[in-house]
């Protein structure tokens, strides 16, 4: 029951919440019960909600209509006027023999490639990083800033910087590779061809690495001094406190890091976009960069839907997946 | 270093994993790696810095490490090339209104879910929190459809103009700013509030006299943080703005001609859009952090 409770969107009984948060809500009956009954968190809500239902809960409920829908150029200045077509969308989206089909399962597939590359290496980048850091040492607080930068820099800013990078004959990676190091025996195109899925995972992970390496390092904080104390006393050498005790301390951090990397990465738009433009090449064709192409391109709105609706639901499958997974691997070790 | 951003330690206590030096192959595995990492950080912004003092023909040649020439008319050519200038008041409009319009709605929102229990309350938290993990793309279309109707039947152009933009801003400004202030928020005792409250304020009183000033360096990180993803925004940028209502995101594409890439005033560009984000992401970066890790590490 605890595994699925993480989960569960029914609202919870008053009790039950109590219990959940630990004692810090026990305080409440102090608040008068005019007001803890009245509507007034209601009200403070009330802008919020408001909002929430103008540009999320409206618009997605639009987006399910537009999806079953013909929704083509003919109709975008009067959706509503657009044929009724059942599952049409749906089942030109899933036939995977079909031209439309192929396309988004190969697309799907790049991105999962791309996106379990991508998260697999910034998290070890970020948790390597933030082990040796753990310790303070001469230049720590420097390091740690310019660690930020990949964070700070607006993003299409840097990911300019790294097309011209990655430019065939005026980029700095080729001048090393081929001028300086001689490893490619020509200048090799990055942007266009199979290369451009290696530049796309590069840049995603020098954007994303630093925010594993923050969250770690946060965590590492945490971790009580005595138990490295004790374990060293124990005879226990360093790489094995950081084996024993400093990897299994992460697992809760990891636990919401690796989700929110692979969410973030997974519906990344602003590397492909940035990178390639609005058609990016067969190798590295992220699946928001397919359906923002195929929407806008061709003006088929029902299709895009259909396409962001599946993507969704995928989302929504994986994360549940993941969190049942993972509450549950967590209540067996921590006993 | 001054920056350090971390909870007060005791001088004495520098070693903060064991009480005893680390071995030798671990300071050096530490040197090594560390050094590739912060090249790998930091290349990108040398190449920035450096492409952007090259004249054209230097730029549009083999990289070179060091400049060959050194020019400041990128700096100057940027604000002609493009219009900058407007591009870049447009953002700070849109980045601006998006970013102070969440944090304000948020700071309501946030204090009803940190102060009070009521029914429902889970279902908001959950929907607020799951939105962040839906795909702009989701969004995107129907939002563009609906602006382009809107204009069609009444003849508000929400389509291209800063006002559209904003408003689909918030979709992904408004939850991380509800779900980063409920963390401060909670992090504020709740006797102080409720003393106020003893003592003759009615709630908002308490929330604006007391949780709010004791807030004030987290809602400013939050605020600078929607500004920096406001500000770095591609995705709606790129379908919701026109020649006049364009945002840097989109406008920086200008400087590739048919003929000519001017990437030393790209990269004279990017430099400029980055300073102000920067600048602020530095001088904030303590609560920054401290609100992003905030509630994962719990």
């Amino acid at each position: 029951m605890t595994a699925t409770d993480t989960t569960s969107q029914v609202p919870q009984a008053a009790g039950d919440d109590v219990l959940k948060s630990g004692g810090a809500r026990g305080r409440f009956p102090r608040i008068p019960d005019r007001i803890r009954r009245g509507g007034l968190p209601y009200l403070l809500l009330l802008p919020a909600l408001v909002l929430e239902l103008l540009i999320h809960i409206l618009p997605m409920i639009i987006g399910m209509v537009m999806s079953f829908r013909g929704l083509t150029q003919f109709f975008i200045r009067n959706w509503s006027n657009a044929p009724w077509t059942g599952l049409h969308n749906y089942r030109v989206a899933v036939d995977f023999d079909a031209p439309i089909g192929k396309a988004l399962l190969h697309s799907f597939y790049v991105t999962l490639g791309f996106t379990l590359l991508a998260v697999g290496l910034s998290w070890l980048v970020g948790t390597g990083t933030a082990v040796l850091m753990q310790e303070n040492f001469r230049g720590r607080g420097l390091l740690r800033t310019i660690f930020l930068v990949p964070y700070a820099l607006p993003a299409y800013a840097a990911i300019i910087t790294w097309a011209f990078m990655f430019q065939r004959d005026n980029g700095l990676v080729n001048h090393v590779l081929h001028d300086q190091l001689h490893i490619t025996d020509k200048p090799s195109f990055w942007l266009i061809g199979d290369n451009s899925f290696y530049a796309l995972v590069i840049v995603a992970i020098w954007k994303s690495w630093p925010f594993a390496f923050l969250m770690v390092m946060a965590a590492l904080q945490n971790i009580p001094r005595e138990l490295y104390e004790a374990a060293s006393i124990d005879g226990a050498g360093l790489w094995q406190q950081i084996r024993k005790i400093t990897m299994p301390s992460l697992r809760p951090v990891n636990q919401v890091l690796v989700l929110v990397l692979f969410l973030w990465t997974f519906n990344d738009f602003n590397t492909p976009y940035v990178l390639f433009g609005k058609s990016a090449p067969e190798s590295a064709d992220l699946i928001s960069i397919h359906i923002y192409q195929s929407s806008f391109d061709t003006w088929n709105f029902g299709s895009g839907s259909a396409m962001s609706v599946l993507l969704l639901l995928f989302l929504l499958v994986v994360t549940t997946v993941y969190l049942i997974f993972t509450s549950r691997g967590r209540k067996t070790s921590d006993g | 270093m001054a920056s350090s951003t971390h909870a007060p330690r005791s001088p004495g206590a520098t070693v903060h994993r064991s009480p005893t030096a680390p071995p030798q192959s671990f300071v050096w595995t530490r040197r090594v790696v560390l050094t590739l990492i912060t090249v790998f950080t930091l290349v990108p912004v040398y190449v920035m810095l450096s492409s952007s003092l090259k004249p054209l023909s230097d730029v549009s040649g083999k990289f070179s490490w060091i400049p060959n020439g050194f020019s400041i008319r990128p700096y100057v050519d940027i604000w002609s090339t493009i219009p900058l200038a407007r591009y870049f008041v447009n953002s700070l409009i849109v980045a601006g209104t998006a970013s102070i319009c969440s944090v304000v709605v948020a700071i309501f929102a946030a204090y009803s879910v940190s102060r009070y229990r009521f029914r429902g309350k889970r279902v908001f938290t959950v929907t607020v929190l799951s939105t962040q993990m839906f795909p702009g793309i989701l969004f995107l279309l129907p939002l563009f459809l609906i602006f382009v109707n809107i204009g069609n039947s009444t003849g508000i152009d929400l389509y291209g103009s800063r006002g559209g933009l904003i408003l689909t801003y918030l979709t992904f400004s408004l939850p991380f700013s509800i779900w980063m202030l409920i963390g401060y928020f909670d992090s504020i005792p709740k006797d102080l509030d409720e003393a106020a409250m003893v003592d003759g304020c009615g709630p908002l009183g308490a929330l604006f006299r007391v949780v709010v000033p004791a807030a004030i360096p987290g809602i400013v990180a939050v605020t600078l943080y929607a500004f920096m993803t406001a500000w770095g925004e591609v995705l709606f940028a790129s379908v919701m703005t026109n020649d006049n209502t364009r945002t840097l995101a989109v406008g920086l594409q200008g400087y590739s001609t048919q003929n000519d890439v001017y990437w030393n005033q790209i990269m004279a560009a990017s430099l400029v859009v980055s300073i102000p984000v920067v600048a602020g992401f530095l001088l904030l970066q303590r609560y920054l952090v401290a609100g992003l890790t905030a509630g994962a590490v719990k």
